[in-house]
């Protein structure tokens, strides 16, 4: 027999005690935990993610879709930022004529990503409760690396429509066969005497922008 | 690097020299006293907590009663995506098929996430002898790796170091593994964790290979997930050519939608954080995104051996999280390292005798280092009552029985050191079932309190036994007569006391 032909013959063996007729719904789950925490209005919503995203040391910015392309203009400005790689579904208008804009190309190595400044991206969608963005390589979001190796990520999140209140909810609307890559705040250590340090590996800096209509 | 636990003494004896370090203590006490407060307050948030934590345990037992059907499902799900399966026995078998696959890549060096399964069974050292040096890119594990050390706690490795320790081990190691630590590096967090990203970016950047393990693996989809904080993990799972991933059979959960229940209960239980700073899902390989080649080695390692004893079979619940470790209060004196294996504390005190058995001095100890005052079942979020699973382990240990060995039922012995434990628990059972003797007994141990000396150093084979125990001082009055004293209206009568909420 081999390896896999033994440890499912094991694993029946060891399972003498389960009735052969019992089928995993028989198994019960009691499913009566909530799927969000409070009821709440957008506007709460889009509170309560950028408290969270503040809460673990995100930049948050709020403004009008009008604003967009100023509210990143002024970020990449104050970092002295000039090259920003951004997927194809960034729109053309988010980004400054100043800075070179590098498109996400797989031919690209990760060390000549590693020597750009920023990236920007949209995202999937956002979680409300515990201050999350997820990207799923959406045509605004790209490859999984471009969100992890520039120093400094730009991500901007559509309310009300992107944001909801919490993880079941996230869950439900998103598609496992996508990669996706959930964001709470920047790379962070607390290795060391627990002290909490940001930036490790991943982007030193991130920086929410929500946008939403007056 | 020595990172093998084999030859380690028994628990009462590892610990005996740990707790005499008062350094340790220090570091331990802060830790995870700091760990406990954080993550009352990151569970309080959540008012269904406790529906999270039944819902989680259920779903385990489902996925557990009916784990060949989901492996089989899981094993489909991540062909069809892709991504290629195989299938280990044991730890040797495991660490041949990462072997094999490295070599087939021509590559010499491999990035790796941090993983709770390769440290089980011993995957750098095997990957060593054959010429391939596998880079640990957790700050934690990193400062474990060039120290040439072990793990000490399962979510902060590196908890027993402090941070001159680490700025030393940095300055001296650094450069014997690639880029050396900048000169004049101070002991402060940021500049260690700076150091630490300057030594691995060069590493992640030109990496062809990445190992990780996952957190959970969905058997519906065929979706692997990986929870982390630095980045560290994201780099080794989508910067190189080959991702390989090595995954206890216990991690598989039947579907996407479960997952809301443990990314609920996973981050707030161990970093009690709302969520981690990164959560990674990959489904086989993506087009252009990520690893094109993808392999996934399910591993057993004894994990079929718990699975067939019904009341062990809880503690292959267990998500890792360490909220277990961090409340238990012989874990905060005694350190990870006196558990000899890559699980410490509460959850590897009955996980491992179950994995490995226990027929070793050290396994046969792991289910007494424990109070068994109850803290881990509380805080554990998929439920797992490891008092019960440590008596129950006891048992077996000081009475032998029948186990499955590898697959194979067999009948073990009782263990030898521990036949003064026997007598003693044979005497306990006696005066418990003889309440008049028990009265007696007590009530001439409180009168005699002063007279008893802290420690009972017992002749022979029983001294093992004295030896690593304090003896506890008489109360001034059993709680038979206190509560005759205090409640004696309401006396239930004996032999009727109800214990709690169980």
């Amino acid at each position: 027999m081999d390896a896999r032909e033994v440890v499912l013959a094991r694993i029946r063996h060891a399972l003498a005690d389960v009735p052969p007729s019992e089928t995993p719904e028989d198994a019960a789950v009691p499913r009566d935990y909530w799927t969000a925490h409070a009821e709440r209005t957008d506007a709460q919503r889009l509170d309560l993610l950028a408290e969270h995203l503040a809460d673990y040391r995100a930049v948050v910015h709020r403004c009008t879709p009008g604003r967009l392309p100023a509210t990143i203009a002024e970020s990449l400005a104050a970092r002295g930022a000039r090259s920003v790689v951004a997927p194809p579904g960034v729109p053309s208008g988010w980004l400054p004529p100043e800075v070179e804009r590098v498109a996400d190309d797989p031919s690209m190595t990760p060390r000549e990503l590693d020597a750009l400044d920023s990236v920007v991206t949209g995202c999937a969608v956002a979680v409300a409760e515990t201050g999350t963005i997820v990207l799923d390589g959406g045509q605004d979001q790209g490859r999984r690396r471009i969100s992890l190796v520039p120093d400094h990520h730009i991500c901007v999140v559509r309310a009300p429509e992107q944001i909801v209140d919490s993880v079941p909810q996230a869950l439900a609307r998103l598609d496992p066969a996508r990669p996706q890559t959930w964001i709470s705040g920047p790379s962070a250590t607390s290795d060391i005497e627990l002290d909490r340090v940001e930036g490790v590996h991943g982007p030193r800096t991130l920086e929410v922008v929500i946008t939403c209509a007056e | 690097m020595s990172g093998t636990y084999l030859g380690m003494p028994s628990f009462p004896k590892a610990a005996a020299a740990s707790t005499r370090d008062m350094r340790l203590r220090g570091n331990l006490r802060h830790a995870t006293g700091t760990i406990r407060a954080k993550r009352a307050q990151a569970v309080s948030e959540l008012g269904d907590w406790d529906g999270l934590r039944s819902a989680g345990a259920a779903l385990k037992d489902r996925t557990l009663r009916h784990l060949d059907r989901y492996l089989v499902q899981l094993e489909s799900a991540v062909t069809a995506a892709g991504g290629q399966v195989h299938w280990a026995r044991d730890a040797e078998e495991a660490n041949r098929i990462v072997t094999d696959l490295v070599r087939e890549t021509g590559e010499t060096d491999v990035v790796k996430v941090k993983s709770m399964a390769t440290q089980e069974i011993g995957l750098n050292d095997a990957l060593a002898k054959a010429g391939i040096s596998a880079y640990e890119t957790d700050l934690a594990e990193l400062i474990v790796q060039l120290g040439d050390d072990l793990p000490s706690h399962i979510l902060v490795p590196a908890i027993h170091r402090n941070r001159d320790q680490i700025r030393d081990i940095f300055r001296e190691r650094m450069g014997d593994w690639g880029r050396a630590a900048p000169r004049g590096l101070s002991d402060d967090p940021s500049e260690l964790a700076e150091a630490a990203r300057l030594h691995l970016r060069e590493k992640f950047l030109d990496a062809k290979v990445g190992i990780s393990g996952a957190n959970f693996m969905v058997a519906e989809t065929g979706t692997l997930v990986v929870v982390e904080s630095e980045g560290n993990g994201r780099m080794c799972l989508t910067l190189p050519e080959t991702l390989i991933s090595v995954v206890g059979i216990e991690k598989t959960v039947p579907t996407w939608q479960d997952l809301e229940v443990f990314l609920q209960t996973l981050p707030r239980s161990s970093t009690a954080e709302r969520m981690n700073p990164y959560t990674s899902t990959w489904t086989g390989t993506t087009d252009e995104d990520g690893p094109s080649v993808f392999h996934l080695v399910l591993l057993d390692n004894g994990r079929t051996d718990a699975l067939a004893d019904t009341v062990g079979r809880q503690a292959l619940r267990c998500i890792r999280c360490s909220a277990c470790l961090n409340v238990c209060p012989v874990y905060e004196r005694a350190g990870g390292h006196a558990y000899g294996s890559a699980y410490p504390g509460p959850i590897g005190a009955i996980l491992t005798p179950q994995l490995r058995g226990v027929q070793s001095e050290l396994d046969a100890s792991l289910p007494y280092a424990s109070s068994l005052c109850g803290a881990c079942y509380e805080v554990c979020p998929v439920a797992i009552d490891i008092p019960e699973v440590l008596v129950h382990l006891r048992e077996r240990v000081s009475e032998g029985g029948t186990v499955s060995v590898r697959g194979r039922k067999t009948t073990i012995e009782p263990a030898k050191g521990h036949a003064a434990e026997r007598a003693v628990m044979r005497a306990a059972r006696w005066a418990f079932d003889h309440p008049r003797a028990l009265r007696t007994g007590q009530r001439l141990a409180s009168r005699a309190r002063r007279l008893t000396p802290r420690r009972l150093p017992l002749p022979g084979p029983g001294r093992a036994w004295s030896d690593s125990r304090d003896l506890p001082r008489p109360a001034p009055e059993s709680f038979r007569d206190w509560w005759r004293r205090t409640r004696g209206e309401e006396a239930p009568a004996e032999g009727r006391l109800e214990g709690g909420d169980g």
